[in-house]
């Protein structure tokens, strides 16, 4: 346990922007880059990942005194893998169209590595309420990210914003953005980006 | 003939990184040295040949007969998690400097999404056993070419002047989104 406790407002917003999840610890990139085609899904994505980070926070937090230290990451995974199964089921029973766009890489979500880095950082070592939090912050810092990158690519590919026309016929998409080098640009431009307004900010 | 087409598909046309963002992870991470970046990718497709293997007889022997394809992820995930953790303890004992160049990411293996992704992959794709054992292998010296293309262009990049915030990660990206459209010129080379 921390000796000072850092207030639950701090343990919240750090997701949302200094230890983002994406930008700051480059985790969970496989998902970042190849569902950002639209923001849609980027939004699916980002929901999906959310609710299967709290849901093992809620259980690993729980179980954090039980679960023998030798085989805690084993333990994490099966857990984590349980929620995305329930999370694959309820995509495609209740959006089967998310389901089809977002393929492979809902199951995937068993390996990103922000859920399990989360559990080993955090919620191994904190109670309850706490990993819930951190869970939102860094759920919310994830969708974040993933929301802006599909509306990128989705504006200068295709045009539209969540599936509504937002730029005229005098537009030429551009393809490349929602091929498989757009994404890498984004996100590379985006992560300097980021880096950038931070260091503006200590400088003020 | 098909087989090879398969392993040419895997290994270049459709490469798991630079196509499928999979296992972006240590593509970042471990691709500062050409040297690490070999033996990272060869530990990578070893265990990537192994999951291809053992994940076909699971899910067709034992899922699939007794109509517990629910158990996917989970029975998937545990395995690749134990041959990671078999691999590990080989290469410590056969070799401990390979050990501690790779340091932390030989157990991130396990969340390295290519290993889940091939499994997922070759149930999608009813690929048979043969089929899945070549994809495993192509799929894997794939990762290792890219991984060894992006650490031969950022140790020069070592030496270049880069604006300061794109330092690290971000001119990783935007160098990987380069590789990516030089990738897609063989789009077409098989279309699978």
């Amino acid at each position: 346990m921390a000796k000072k406790p850092i207030p639950l407002s701090k343990e919240f917003l750090k997701g949302l922007w200094d230890d983002n999840p994406v930008l700051r610890m480059l985790l969970g990139l496989c998902p970042t880059l190849a569902v950002t085609n639209s923001a849609i899904n980027g939004l699916a994505m980002g929901l999906a990942t959310t609710f299967v980070l709290i849901s093992s926070s809620i259980i690993i937090s729980l179980l954090r005194k039980v679960i023998p230290h030798q085989v805690r990451i084993a333990g994490y995974i099966v857990i984590i893998a349980t929620f995305v199964t329930v999370a694959d089921k309820f995509l495609a029973a209740y959006l089967p169209e998310i389901s089809i766009a977002l393929g492979p890489y809902v199951p995937l979500i068993v390996v990103n590595c922000l859920i399990l880095g989360r559990q080993e950082a955090f919620s191994s070592k904190n109670g309850v309420g706490r990993s819930i939090i951190d869970g939102l912050g860094m759920g919310l810092g994830f969708i974040f990210v993933l929301v802006i990158l599909g509306s990128i690519r989705e504006i200068l590919g295709s045009a539209t914003l969540f599936n509504m026309q937002i730029l005229g016929d005098w537009f030429n998409p551009w393809m490349i953005m929602i091929l498989p080098p757009g994404a890498f640009l984004t996100l590379g431009l985006l992560i300097g980006l980021g880096n950038w307004v931070n260091e503006r900010k200590v400088k003020i | 003939m098909n087989l090879l087409l398969l392993f040419i598909s895997a290994a270049i046309v459709n490469n798991f990184v630079l196509t499928y963002f999979l296992g972006i992870c240590p593509f970042v991470g471990v691709s500062k040295k050409v040297s690490s970046a070999v033996s990272m990718g060869l530990a990578v497709m070893f265990v990537m040949t192994i999951t291809a293997a053992v994940t076909w007889l699971i899910y067709h022997l034992l899922l699939v007969p007794y109509h517990i394809e629910i158990l996917e992820y989970v029975s998937f995930i545990l395995v690749i998690a134990s041959l990671v953790q078999l691999v590990e303890m080989f290469i410590k004992k056969v070799s401990k400097p390979l050990y501690d160049t790779l340091g932390i990411f030989l157990p991130l293996i396990t969340t390295n999404c290519a290993i889940l992704g091939l499994a997922l992959f070759s149930v999608l794709r009813e690929y048979s056993f043969v089929e899945s054992l070549v994809f495993g292998i192509g799929a894997g010296a794939g990762f290792t070419l890219a991984l060894v293309i992006m650490a031969g262009i950022r140790e020069e990049l070592e030496l270049s002047n880069i604006p300061k915030p794109f330092r690290g990660a971000g001119i990783t990206m935007i160098v990987a989104g380069s590789l990516a459209l030089a990738f897609m010129g063989f789009a077409g080379l098989i279309s699978m």
